[in-house]
């Protein structure tokens, strides 16, 4: 055996040991997100089992009153909280999908690329802005704003949530979605205009539908900003523990109550185990979420195929 | 992933580093909103006069300052309300022998809009609007308006010392759980409908609303927040002492800060802050508590 091809083999070997352990690394790397989310479900799991020794489950998911340090008597009921996360969830997207598509269907097919260029990473800058930050802003000029103009004595409602949680959203949408609308390839928009489409039916019937995959995805992350966030609907929906008569009310969602209630708990106190019920209550909803979006995904895969 | 490694990367330089200011014998004060500016003035004004102390204040309501005491990771809890039996009997059972120390005076004061004529009000009045019973500012004298209820969140020693006190109820469902005292003043101040509750610390320079006179009972006289002499000798029916508690008889930097408080000088910013002077009761009361 000659010493070159020797030295051949040991390269080799050592490659073949360098692929393992770089092959190793990504395997632990993907792992620990797995692990991760595992924990969290388990340990969310088994710290709000408890609660359930001394609520009922029907009380619980039922129950039109919230008042774990009441001065008469403790009730934990979440439909107030549950419907509250729903709505502020749902008023932002139905402001920030339009806005957010309009901006990424002008993005990718009406800016010029210099525009472009400068706008999108303005856009995307929106989601530096901190939570709080936003928050402030809808104490102090969101607020006054919608009850002048609805004419109402105060600001800290549904409404300013919404407004507030579509901002926060809009960066995700707007550049996934455009991402989305630039990937289609530039055939179809082409045949479209051959055909003697206008440029507006073109974006409309052709590329939006040819990237719908991603402008869904877009939407489900601008949700999932949505239903998570808590410091800006802490401090802007007024946080009135009451079941919401209308978007004009205070509304309290899952996640301000769980951020309101932790610092003080005393620890493994029924009070506790379920703020821990909620987190698990968040954690379902957002997963069946993920859950229906990705079925969605599938299924518009398989048809455009 | 690199996100993750991120996270906690800082979190690990976050830790040693609070670690280490702890071993370095910073002064960790934790709690009431009610007294955080004070505290924080105070405690600028210590580290001025002695060169080389640290202090470290924070604030998230007085509950969760008294947690910290209890869990060992603070050494003065900032209450604005009593610390609850229950949480006597838990810190006893972690060890710590709670002390409790009374830095300054404050009258609760009840503030509603500057354009709302309703200027006095009974303690009954008061809780009956924020149990939700009186929905309507004609029913108190004022305009025909539905009232909007501000007040604080849970985790605040003023929402339980409210409620305590003035209320011996719940909070109507209804009223907004606002983050903090100046949040009740911003939304007072907008709101001509509103009514809410803050220390008298935050009102004494606010400008577009007006400071409730409040009555134990309908016959009663009427005293006012801002008058330190009512507030002091309990004619206010609303004052109440300010608390800071400790683990044990205090020593060392904790005791230095503590005399500082309670000196001439101390009191001058008590006083500066919007706040009041400590009565002699209290005097007595603190020396008591130090163990002098």
């Amino acid at each position: 055996m000659s010493s070159q091809s020797f030295c051949k083999k040991k390269r080799m070997l050592s490659s073949a040991i360098e692929d393992r352990i770089i092959h190793g690394v990504f395997l632990v790397c993907g792992l620990v997100t797995v692990i991760v989310l595992f924990g969290i479900f388990g340990l969310l799991f088994f710290t709000s089992f408890p609660a359930f020794e001394e609520i009922h489950v029907t009380e619980f998911l039922t129950g039109f009153d919230w008042n774990p340090t009441s001065y008469v008597k403790e009730v934990y009921g979440i439909v107030p909280m549950l419907v509250s996360t729903f709505m502020v969830t749902l008023g932002s997207l139905l402001i920030a999908i339009p806005i957010g598509i309009g901006t990424a269907a002008y993005l990718s097919d009406v800016a010029s690329p210099r525009v472009r260029e400068i706008l999108k990473p303005v856009v995307e800058m929106l989601a530096a802005v901190p939570s709080v930050v936003i928050g402030f802003l809808g104490i102090v000029l969101v607020g006054p704003a919608i009850a002048k103009f609805f004419n109402i004595s105060n600001g800290l409602n549904a409404v300013n949530g919404s407004i507030l949680l579509a901002v926060m959203a809009l960066p995700t949408i707007v550049s996934i979605s455009e991402d989305a609308l630039s990937s289609v390839p530039a055939s179809y928009e082409q045949a479209s205009l051959a055909l003697g489409a206008t440029r507006w039916q073109t974006v409309i019937r052709v590329k939006l539908p040819a990237a719908l995959s991603g402008v869904i995805a877009a939407c489900m992350l601008g949700m999932g900003r949505a239903i998570g966030e808590t410091m800006t609907v802490l401090m802007a929906t007024g946080c009135a523990p009451a079941m919401p008569k209308s978007f004009l009310g205070p509304v309290r969602t899952l996640t301000s109550s769980i951020a309101i209630e932790l610092g003080e708990v005393a620890y493994n106190t029924t009070h506790y185990y379920a703020l821990f019920a909620l987190g698990l209550v968040l954690f379902v909803i957002t997963f069946i979420i993920n859950m229906i979006s990705d079925i969605i995904l599938h299924r518009y895969e398989k048809v455009s195929r | 992933m690199r996100k993750l490694t991120v996270v906690m990367l800082v979190a690990a330089i976050s830790l040693t580093l609070s670690t280490s200011a702890f071993a370095k014998g910073m002064l960790q004060i934790k709690g009431s909103d009610t007294l955080i500016n004070l505290v924080q003035r105070l405690s600028e004004e210590y580290m001025q006069q002695e060169p080389g102390k640290y202090i470290s204040i924070t604030g998230g309501g007085s509950g969760t300052g008294v947690a910290a005491l209890i869990n060992g990771k603070a050494d003065i809890a900032n209450a604005s309300r009593l610390m609850k039996d229950k949480e006597i009997k838990q810190a006893s059972e972690n060890g710590v022998d709670v002390r409790r120390v009374v830095i300054a005076m404050d009258g609760l004061s009840v503030i509603v809009s500057g354009s709302n004529s309703v200027d006095k009000m009974t303690v009954d009045q008061i809780g009956s609007i924020f149990r939700g019973e009186i929905m309507n500012w004609k029913e108190v004298g004022g305009p025909d308006l539905a009232i909007t209820l501000y007040g604080r969140q849970s985790n605040s020693g003023t929402f339980v010392f409210f409620r305590d006190f003035a209320l011996k109820g719940d909070y109507s469902a209804s009223m907004n759980r606002m983050n903090g005292n100046s949040q009740i003043v911003e939304a007072i101040k907008q709101d001509r409908s509103g009514i809410g509750y803050v220390g008298v610390g935050y009102v004494k320079s606010a400008t577009g609303l007006t400071v409730v006179n409040v009555a134990a009972s309908s016959g009663g006289p009427y005293a006012s927040p801002l008058n330190s002499a009512d507030v002091r000798s309990g004619k206010y029916p609303l004052a109440r002492p300010l608390n800071q508690y400790l683990n044990g008889v205090p020593k060392g930097d904790v005791k230095a800060f503590i005399d500082f408080e309670l000196s001439p000088a101390g009191q001058s910013i008590v006083e500066e802050m919007g706040f009041f002077p400590i009565p002699n009761e209290y005097v007595d009361f603190n020396k008591k508590s130090m163990g002098m």
